[in-house]
C-alpha cells in the first residue's frame, strides 16, 4: 500500500463528476451552503445559532431543525423528479433526452433514498418533536441529550448522500439496492457506498430518536393521562415508534451485511460463492414495508386532530381508531412478501401474504369511516389543513384500491415494476404521509411560532399540489396498463407512451409551484406575523393539551404540569370553564449540550471514511465518537433553573397584546 | 355560498370532462397490452383485475359519497351545521363501530377467496393444459435476452418466436443483475435469477406481434432490452425453427461467453446449433465454489444435471 492509498483510500481526481448536470448541481450546492454560511457570519448570528439552536436539547427547536433539514432535502429530492420527468418525456425513439442512463439511474436511486430517509422521515421526527411533548403534557422528551444526537445522525446522513454529488457518484442500483446489482461486480464505484453509509447513520438517528419517543411515551405522560385518554396523535405515534424500534435493526444489519459483500470480499447476496440475494431481498422489505406505516401511521394521527378540531367534534369511535393503529402495526409484519411475488414463490405463501395485505385494508377502511363519521353533525371550517384532508382521503383511498388488486398475487405478476405500482406507492407516499405532515404543519404552526399561518397562499399551494399530483401520477396508472415499467430511461416511439409522459411532467412542474407557494406562504406569513399573531394560545378552538399553553409554547411547554381527567383534556376544561392554574414554582431544564454535533461529526467522518476506503478517517472516527458517548456518560447532566417569577412574566407576556413580544 | 365560488366549482368540473374526454380519445388509438390479452393466462389475469376492482367499488363509491355529502352538508357557512351541531356525539355505539368494521371485513373474506383461487388457477409455475408442448430455457443478459429452444437446438436472441394454442414452459434465469421477464399481452411476468431456475407458463391463443420488457433493473443497458415476440401459425413455427437449424451461426459456450459480454439494444439474432449443455453450464456456474472465477470450459467436463 502506498502512502497515496493509505491516506486517500480510493479518492483521485478522476472520481469528481465532469458531466455539466452533475457538476451544475454540485455547484449549485456548495455556492448555496457558502452563501449560508456568508449570511451568517455578515448578520453574526454565530453564536446564537450555536448556543441557542445548533447544541439545543429543547424539543421544540430540535423539531425545527428538522423540518429544515427535511425542506432542504424536499428539494434536492424534487429536482431530482423533475429531472427524471424530463428525462422520460424528451428520451423516445431517436433522442437519448439530458442523461445518460447511468446517470438517470443515480438520480432515480437518490430521489427515492432522499424522499423516504432525509425528507419524509425528517418530516415525521420534526413534527412528532413538536407537538409529542406538548400532547402529553411533559416539558421535554425522556432523553433530551439523545434527541439531539439523533437529530445531528440523521443531519450527518443527509450530508454523506449529497456528498456524492461533489465527490465521486452515487448508486445506481435504485432505492433499495437489490443485489447482485449493488454488489462490487456490477457497481464497482463507491455509488453504493455512498447509500450504504449515508442510509445506516441517518437510520440509527431514527432508530435511537424511535426509542427515544417510545420511552417519551411510555413513562412522560402527565398524571392522570391513562392509555385511552391520550390524543390519537400520540397513540399513531406510539405505533410508529414501536415499528422503528423493531424494524431499524433489520436494515442496519443488512446494509452492514451488503457492506461486508462489497468491502471485505463476503459472498451473503452475491450472485455465487453461496450468497443468496433472496435473503437480501426479504430482508430489506422486512424492514421496509413496515417502514410504510411508520410513516403513514402519524399521518393519520394528524388527521385524526385535523378532522375532530376543524369539524368541531370528538373524533367518532375512538377505540376502533386504537385497535386500528394496534392491528396495523401486528399486521404490517405479515405482508413483506407482496413486494416480490415474481419471485417465484409457490402459490400457498403467495396466497398467504396476499391475504394478510388485503386485511391491512381493513383497519384503514375503519379510520376512513371514523373520519367520515366525526364530519356527521360538525360544523366544518374549510381551513388549509382541512382540504388536505379532503385531499388526502379521496387519493389515499384510490391509492388503497390500487394496493389491494396488487395485493392479488395473479394481478401483481402483471403490474409488478410496472409505472402502476410507481404510481400506487406515490399516491399513498405523498397524499398519505406528506398531505399529513402539510396538515400537521400549518394545523400545529401557530404553536410553534405564535402565529399562524396565511390561508390564501395555503390554499393555493393544496390545488397545485392536488392538480399537479393528479397530472404527474394518473398517466403513470395508464402507462403501467400500457407495459411501461419503472426505471427506464429511454423507449421506442412506437410504443405510444409519450404524451402521458408529458402531461406527468407537467404535473410534476405544477407539483413544484405548489411547493414554491408554501415557501411564499412562509414568507408572507412572516411578514405579516403581528397581525397573524396568536395571543389566545388556541386559534383553532383546540381539544388537546398543547393548545391551552401560550404561543409560541414556552421553552418549558407547561408552567404547571396538567392533570387529566378526560380525553379530550382542554376541550373539557373549557367546558367546564376552569380557570389557568397560576401556582407557578421553579423549573428546572437541561443544559445544552455540544456533545451531540460533535458525536455527529466524528460519526460522518467514519461513514466519509469508509466509503472512500479512507481507514486511518474511518477508524479516527468510529473511535472518536465512540470515546464521546463515553466522555458524555461520566458528564453530569446539567441543568438551569428558572424561576418561578420569570414563568409567570412569560405566561403573561405571551398572552397580552400590549406586551408586544418581538417574535 | 357566493356567486364566485360556484363559477368556481363549475370550471373545475368542466376542466375534469376535458381532461377525461382528451384521455377517452387518446387511449381509444393506443396499445393497452395488459388489457388486451392474446392469451388465456393474460385474460384471466385482467379478470382479477377488473373483479377486485369491482369489489373494491362497493367500498369505496359510499365513501366518497358520504365524504363529499357531509362535507357538504355540515360545512360551517351552512345553516344546517349550526341546527344539528351535536359536538360530543362520537359514536362510541358498539353496534355502529361495529358495522365499520364489518362492512370491510366481508368485502376482503370475499376477495380472499378470490386470492386463493386465482393464485392457484394463475400460479406461473402450473402446466397448461394440451396436446402439445414446447420448453424455452430464456437468460438474462447484460442487456439482453437469450432464448433457448432446447428441442429444436436453436436459440435466439431478443426475439421470441411461440407457435400458437401450445403452452410454453418458460425456464427462467439470468446470468447477469436479476432481471424480470414480462410479456404483458400474454401473461405476468416472474423474475430471472443467476444460479437459480424460475418458471413460467404461457400460452398465445392469438396471432400477431407483441412486446416483451424487462421489469427489474439490472444497470446500464436495461432500457434497451426489449424483445418482440411473434406468435404465429404451427407451420409458420415450424418454417422459423427450420431456417434458423440452417442459420450459420453456432451458439457453442465460447460463442455464448462473448456473446454475454455487455451490449446495448442489441438486434434480433438466432443461433443453431446450441451446445446441450449450455443452458446447464450457465445455471451452475454460480453453484460452483469461486464460481466468478472459474472458467466454463472445465466446468463443461463435469456432467452437469438440470437442477
Amino acid at each position: 500500500m502506498t502512502w497515496n492509498t493509505f491516506i486517500f483510500g480510493n479518492l483521485s481526481w478522476s472520481v469528481f463528476p465532469t458531466n455539466a448536470i452533475a457538476v451544475g448541481g454540485g455547484v449549485f450546492m456548495v455556492v448555496a451552503f457558502v452563501v449560508v454560511l456568508a449570511l451568517i457570519t455578515y448578520f453574526k448570528w454565530w453564536k446564537s445559532l450555536w448556543n441557542n439552536w445548533l447544541t439545543s436539547v429543547d424539543h421544540k427547536r430540535i423539531g425545527i431543525m428538522y423540518l429544515i433539514v427535511a425542506t432542504v432535502m424536499l428539494v434536492r429530492g424534487g429536482a431530482d423528479a423533475l429531472l427524471l420527468r424530463t428525462q422520460q418525456a424528451t428520451s423516445v425513439g431517436a433522442s437519448n433526452g439530458i442523461l445518460s442512463s447511468n446517470h438517470f439511474q443515480q438520480i432515480f436511486s437518490a430521489h427515492g433514498s432522499i424522499m423516504i430517509f432525509f425528507v419524509a422521515m425528517g418530516f415525521m421526527f420534526g413534527l412528532i418533536n413538536l407537538v409529542l411533548p406538548l400532547q402529553i403534557g411533559s416539558r421535554d422528551v425522556a432523553f433530551p441529550f439523545l434527541n439531539n444526537t439523533s437529530f445531528w445522525l440523521f443531519a450527518a446522513g443527509a450530508v454523506l448522500i449529497n456528498f456524492s454529488l461533489i465527490v465521486g457518484d452515487f448508486s445506481a442500483a435504485g432505492w433499495l439496492s437489490y443485489p447482485p446489482l449493488s454488489e462490487l461486480a456490477y457497481s464497482p464505484t463507491t455509488g453504493v457506498d455512498y447509500w450504504i453509509w449515508s442510509l445506516q447513520i441517518g437510520g440509527i438517528g431514527s432508530l435511537l430518536s424511535g426509542i427515544n419517543f417510545l420511552v417519551t411515551i411510555v413513562k412522560k405522560r402527565c398524571q392522570g393521562m391513562t392509555p385511552m385518554k391520550m390524543p390519537m396523535f400520540v397513540w399513531t405515534v406510539l405505533g410508529s415508534m414501536s415499528l422503528v424500534v423493531f424494524a431499524f435493526p433489520i436494515l442496519t444489519a443488512t446494509l452492514a451485511l451488503l457492506w461486508l459483500d462489497r468491502t471485505l470480499g463476503m459472498h451473503f447476496f452475491t450472485a455465487g460463492g453461496g450468497g443468496n440475494m433472496m435473503m437480501y431481498v426479504n430482508l430489506i422489505w422486512a424492514w421496509g414495508h413496515p417502514e410504510v406505516y411508520i410513516l403513514v401511521l402519524p399521518a393519520f394521527g394528524i388527521f385524526s386532530e385535523v378532522v375532530a378540531v376543524f369539524s368541531g367534534k370528538k373524533l367518532a369511535g375512538y377505540a376502533s381508531m386504537v385497535g386500528s393503529v394496534i392491528a396495523i402495526v401486528c399486521l404490517s409484519w405479515f405482508v413483506w412478501l407482496h413486494h416480490f411475488f415474481t419471485m417465484g414463490a409457490g402459490a400457498d405463501v403467495n396466497t398467504f401474504f396476499g391475504i394478510m395485505t388485503a386485511v391491512i385494508a381493513i383497519p384503514t377502511g375503519v379510520k376512513i369511516f371514523n373520519w367520515i363519521f366525526t364530519m356527521y353533525r360538525g360544523r366544518i371550517r374549510f381551513l388549509t389543513p382541512m382540504l388536505w384532508f379532503m385531499g388526502f382521503a379521496v387519493l389515499f383511498t384510490i391509492g388503497g384500491v390500487a394496493g389491494v388488486v396488487l395485493a392479488e398475487p395473479a394481478a401483481d405478476y402483471q403490474l409488478h415494476n410496472s409505472l402502476f405500482l410507481v404510481a400506487h406507492f406515490h399516491t399513498m407516499i405523498v397524499s398519505g404521509v406528506l398531505f399529513g405532515y402539510f396538515a400537521g404543519f400549518t394545523y400545529w404552526f401557530p404553536k410553534i411560532f405564535g402565529f399562524t399561518l396565511n390561508e390564501r397562499w395555503g390554499r393555493r399551494a393544496f390545488w397545485a399540489w392536488l392538480v399537479g399530483f393528479i397530472l404527474a401520477f394518473v398517466p403513470l396508472y395508464i402507462l403501467g396498463f400500457m407495459g411501461a415499467t419503472r426505471r427506464l430511461d429511454h423507449y421506442s416511439a412506437s410504443l405510444g407512451w409519450q404524451p402521458l409522459f408529458i402531461v406527468a411532467g407537467i404535473g410534476t412542474l405544477i407539483i413544484a409551484l405548489g411547493f414554491i407557494f408554501q415557501l411564499v406562504q412562509v414568507v408572507v406569513s412572516i411578514r405579516n406575523r403581528k397581525a397573524a399573531r396568536d395571543y389566545s394560545g388556541d386559534p383553532w378552538d383546540g381539544r388537546t393539551l398543547e393548545w391551552s399553553i401560550p404561543s409560541p409554547a414556552p421553552v418549558y411547554n407547561f408552567a404547571v404540569l396538567p392533570v387529566v381527567e378526560a380525553r379530550d383534556a382542554f376541550w373539557n376544561t373549557k367546558q367546564e370553564g376552569k380557570s389557568r392554574e397560576t401556582n407557578f414554582k421553579d423549573i428546572r431544564m437541561p443544559e445544552n449540550s455540544a456533545l451531540g454535533i460533535l458525536i455527529a461529526l466524528f460519526v460522518f467522518f467514519f461513514g466519509f471514511g469508509a466509503v472512500w476506503h479512507m481507514w486511518w478517517l474511518a477508524s479516527l472516527g468510529l473511535l472518536g465518537s465512540i470515546v464521546t458517548v463515553i466522555a458524555r456518560t461520566f458528564a453530569e447532566p446539567e441543568e438551569y433553573v428558572i424561576s418561578a417569577t420569570e414563568v409567570a412574566l412569560t405566561e403573561s407576556s405571551l398572552r397580552d397584546p400590549s406586551a408586544a413580544i418581538a417574535l | 355560498m357566493k356567486r364566485s365560488s360556484i363559477y368556481r366549482y363549475i370550471a373545475l368540473g368542466g376542466l375534469v370532462v376535458l381532461v377525461g374526454i382528451g384521455t377517452a380519445f387518446y387511449l381509444r388509438g393506443a396499445n393497452i397490452p395488459v388489457l388486451e390479452p392474446a392469451g388465456p393466462i393474460a385474460f384471466q389475469e385482467r379478470s382479477v383485475i377488473f373483479i377486485t376492482l369491482l369489489l373494491c367499488a362497493i367500498v369505496v363509491i359510499p365513501v366518497f359519497v358520504l365524504l363529499f355529502w357531509f362535507a357538504w352538508k355540515y360545512r360551517a357557512s351552512s345553516p344546517e351545521a349550526h341546527v344539528q351541531h351535536r359536538p360530543d356525539w362520537d359514536h362510541a355505539n358498539i353496534a355502529f363501530e361495529f358495522a365499520w368494521w364489518l362492512v370491510p371485513t366481508a368485502i376482503i373474506a370475499v376477495l380472499s377467496v378470490v386470492m386463493w383461487q386465482s393464485a392457484h388457477a394463475l400460479d406461473p409455475y402450473k402446466p397448461i393444459p394440451g396436446n402439445d408442448s414446447l420448453t424455452i430455457e430464456v437468460v438474462a443478459l447484460d442487456w439482453k435476452w437469450l432464448f433457448i429452444y432446447p428441442a429444436q437446438g436453436i436459440a435466439s436472441l431478443n426475439l421470441l418466436e411461440l407457435p400458437q394454442n401450445v403452452p410454453v414452459t418458460f425456464k427462467i434465469t439470468a446470468d447477469a443483475p436479476m432481471n424480470s421477464f414480462w410479456i404483458p399481452q400474454l401473461g405476468g411476468q416472474i423474475m430471472a435469477m443467476p444460479g437459480m431456475v424460475t418458471q413460467l407458463n404461457l400460452l398465445a391463443s392469438k396471432l400477431g406481434t407483441y412486446n416483451g420488457f424487462s421489469a427489474n433493473i439490472s444497470g446500464e443497458g436495461f432500457a434497451g432490452m426489449t424483445f418482440k415476440v411473434n406468435a404465429v401459425s404451427a407451420n409458420d413455427f415450424d418454417a422459423w425453427v427450420q431456417s434458423t437449424q440452417s442459420s450459420s451461426t453456432p451458439l457453442s459456450l465460447a460463442a455464448y461467453t462473448a456473446l454475454a459480454e455487455p451490449s446495448e439494444y442489441n438486434s434480433p439474432a438466432q443461433y443453431a446449433p446450441v451446445d446441450g449443455d449450455l443452458y446447464a453450464d450457465i445455471v451452475m456456474k454460480y453453484m460452483m465454489p469461486a464460481s466468478t472465477t472459474a472458467s466454463m470450459p472445465e466446468m463443461n467436463s463435469m456432467q452437469m444435471t438440470m437442477p
